[in-house]
């Protein structure tokens, strides 16, 4: 018969094997990836399949516009019903992408005595504003939230949160929100093209990465009847949204934290 | 060492326990017949052949979702040069429009449970 | 040497079939969380992280504390401290064993939790605490297991062990620093976003864990042989008299910076905390009372015959113990979130499902503390006869 220490020996070496081999398989059927794609696609080298136009999507908020009518709820309910967002009716465990604080609020901490009568109360539209520098991004544990390179777009792949919400700790502007339930049940019509979440993810606003792939602005920009909402290339100089930004006033969300939010605000 | 005996037979008892699904499986064999699935009738050719799709649709949409979220590729091309969408509803459930008897009912047979469906809507969800 | 925990009278049995109890309450309640998801607890979008992080956070600095009896005994050979530094050890085993459960009953998808591992982020300070915590569980399990083995067999430990404790010195130090370290980079949250949160943590930390270490010695002075002897309590006293100080020091630092410099942002978070603010005043009474504590216990223990007293020095660890979990344990945390960055008011209060399952992760490892030191009295035939 061996003894302990020998069976521990022996007990360890196996755990060992049976632990890299997995490791070694997980590899194995990673460096697998795009294995049956064509062959000429997959001949061709990783980086030079991968899109690398530079763009940086952007919007701006007219809150000229926006205001002419307090009560419009277009561009929230379009995206809302875009993307299955349910509707659970308790402020505590509410899911939005888009949605409206007062002025107050959304721009806390800048306001003064002598603004303008009923400024503070005046309903903002408040959406992600896929930083340049994203704060959640930096924070993610798994990369389940990051800044798309190609685009700006800071994505969400609801494939591999693990629901730690540190993302939602590290964001300045309230803009994630986590499933605390089984969000189904509460989604009034459920849309087939859209997944929904499941509970124990957080989820946000993606500036409609699966629309623009389609070649169609976001939701909320063409539910809006008022053209408030401005959505385009930022790093294209002749693009509506940078000629609105050139000549308007406008204002970004707490610019002190230093995260280049690429939603603006053009002031009245 | 005095109780060898004693550790020896728990040791059987545990194994046998521990191993009851597989010789139960094997005994009970007859009685699980292979199950019938509701195929297409428009379409015959799936993306990739029959045997290849059943053996590895998993890792296969484990790769299109990866390369959909995080790389933005959704063109799909089969090795015989046909295109489609990268995505399991604008284009498995296309053809596979009864998750119930073709999806599910493969999956309850070999006792896999996939979470596909807590966040991907079936067509039977929708009506 | 396992089997030790097996044997034990009827009192010892009582004992861990009550714990085992209550683990399975908070196991079933558990379940029910698993089932349905966070919405059972008192969280919600804007107070993302709550009792669990904040017990998670009070025992990172419980197994930190280990340090003060390891750096004593190895690195300036204080003998006084051999026979304790083994308790030492074995509470920063159960106590970084309850912060890893207290991390997974916070998980929304607990099964994902491997994707830390599998996709690894050297850019989120939640990778290296991973990598902290769980070095610092197989250093002090390891180090627990052969120093008691030799004890056990009459020899000396092997001289191998000797860098692997010194290494888990600094280890100690790392892991509070990157816990805080959780908390202190970010600039959404005025509250954490301080240089002095690590230092804080590690002298409340350096507090409240002797403090324990001398409650346990006392009680299990009384269910068995075993005698810590009063010279090494009295260090064990000093060493926690030091870290109060520096403790309260560094919390009048952060009231000195939000109050004088008079920005709101810092402010209203200790408003929250100490005052209530928009008519919340939730932890208000809470705090009085760690105030209260601490001041009992730096008159008990910074008076050398209070602090040498059996009960005046149990009753000043008790202080310490209260004051530190409900400033870390209650306070520190939830107040990060309130207000939020959009200057609300929110609502945080644990729910009875919370706090069962708190209790069941406490339970279990007190049930593992309660095991390790049987095994270490039985080892030196010092159980109760």
């Amino acid at each position: 018969m061996i003894n302990r220490k020998e069976f521990l020996k022996a007990a360890g070496c196996a755990a060992l094997a049976a632990v890299t081999g997995r490791w070694a398989a997980a590899a194995e059927t990673a460096s697998k990836a795009g294995r049956p794609q064509s062959a000429e696609e997959a001949a061709r080298p990783r980086h030079e399949r991968r899109p690398r136009a530079s763009r940086q999507w952007g919007m701006a908020v007219d809150l000229r516009k926006c205001w002419k009518d307090e009560g419009c709820r277009d561009c929230i309910a379009a995206c809302h019903q875009e993307h299955n967002v349910p509707d659970l009716g308790n402020p505590k465990e509410e899911v939005k992408w888009i949605w409206k604080e007062p002025f107050e609020h959304a721009f806390h901490g800048e306001g003064h005595d002598f603004e303008k009568a009923g400024l503070g109360d005046l309903p903002t539209p408040l959406l992600c504003n896929h930083c340049e520098k994203p704060a959640c991004a930096k924070v993610c544990p798994t990369k389940a939230t990051w800044r798309r390179e190609e685009d700006g777009i800071v994505m969400m792949d609801w494939h591999r949160c693990i629901g730690c919400r540190y993302c939602i700790v590290a964001c300045p502007y309230g803009s994630r929100s986590f499933n605390w339930r089984d969000p189904r049940p509460f989604i009034k019509k459920v849309r087939a093209e859209f997944p929904t979440r499941t509970r124990g993810v957080v989820e946000k606003c993606t500036f409609c990465e699966e629309r623009l792939a389609q070649g169609k602005p976001p939701a909320c920009v063409e539910a809006c009847k008022a053209k408030a909402l401005v959505f385009g290339d930022l790093s294209d100089e002749g693009s509506e949204v940078r000629k609105l930004l050139k000549s308007n006033f406008s204002l970004v969300r707490k610019p002190g934290l230093g995260t280049r939010p690429k939603v603006y605000y053009l002031a009245p | 060492m005095h109780d060898t005996g004693k550790i020896l037979a728990g040791l059987a008892v545990f194994l046998a326990l521990a191993t009851s699904p597989l010789w139960y499986a094997s005994l009970a064999r007859s009685s699980a017949a292979a199950p019938r699935l509701d195929l297409p009738a428009a379409e015959r050719r799936c993306v990739l052949p029959r045997e290849v799709i059943r053996a590895s649709h998993m890792q296969l949409l484990d790769e299109w979702r990866t390369q959909v979220v995080r790389d933005g590729q959704r063109d799909y091309v089969t090795p015989d040069g046909r295109r489609f969408d990268k995505s399991l509803t604008r284009t498995c459930l296309k053809c596979h429009s009864n998750e119930k008897n073709f999806c599910s009912r493969c999956h309850d047979y070999a006792g896999a449970k996939p979470v596909c469906w807590n966040c991907h809507v079936k067509p039977e969800d929708i009506k | 040497m396992l089997e030790k925990a097996l044997l034990g009278g009827w009192k010892y049995w009582l004992w861990i079939l009550g714990l085992l109890a209550v683990c399975l309450i908070g196991g079933l309640c558990y379940l029910w969380q698993f089932n349905v998801g966070l919405g059972i607890t008192g969280l919600g979008r804007d107070v993302a992280w709550g009792f669990y992080i904040a017990q998670f956070t009070f025992l990172v600095g419980v197994a930190a504390s280990a340090v003060m009896v390891v750096l004593p005994y190895y690195l300036h050979d204080y003998k006084e401290f051999g026979k304790i530094t083994i308790l030492g050890e074995c509470l920063a085993v159960s106590a970084i064993i309850m912060c890893v459960s207290f991390i997974l009953v916070d998980m929304g998808q607990p099964l994902r939790l491997m994707n830390i591992m599998l996709h690894p982020t050297p850019n989120s300070m939640i990778f290296w605490d991973v990598i902290a915590l769980n070095g610092y569980l197989a250093l002090n399990a390891l180090i627990g297991y052969v120093t008691l083995s030799a004890e056990r067999n009459g020899v000396p430990p092997p001289a191998w062990i000797k860098p692997i404790i010194i290494l888990s010195i600094p280890w100690a130090v790392s892991i509070h620093t990157v816990t805080a370290f959780l908390y202190a980079g970010l600039a959404a949250r005025p509250f954490w976003l301080t240089a002095v949160l690590a230092p804080r943590f590690l002298a409340s930390a350096f507090a409240s864990g002797p403090a324990i270490l001398i409650l346990l010695c006392m009680v299990i002075k009384r269910v068995s042989r075993f005698d810590a002897g009063s010279v090494a309590v009295g260090k064990l006293a000093v060493i926690a008299t030091y870290a109060m100080v520096v403790n309260v020091f560094f919390v009048l630092m952060e009231l000195f910076t939000a109050i004088y410099s008079g920005m709101p942002e810092h402010i209203s978070h200790f408003q929250y905390l100490f005052a209530g603010l928009g008519g919340d005043a939730t932890l208000v009474p809470w705090m009085r009372v760690s105030v209260a504590l601490a001041v009992l216990a730096l008159a008990l223990l910074l008076n050398p015959g209070t602090r040498r007293r059996e009960w005046t020095l149990s009753v000043a660890c008790l202080a310490i113990f209260g004051s530190i979990w409900i400033d870390k344990g209650l306070g520190m945390v939830v107040t990060g979130f309130i207000p939020t960055p959009l200057g609300r008011v929110a609502k945080y209060w644990p729910t009875a499902p919370e706090l069962m399952i708190s209790l069941g992760v406490y339970a279990a490892g007190l049930l593992l503390l309660t095991a390790f030191y049987k095994i270490v009295l039985s080892v030196r035939g010092e159980t109760a006869a």
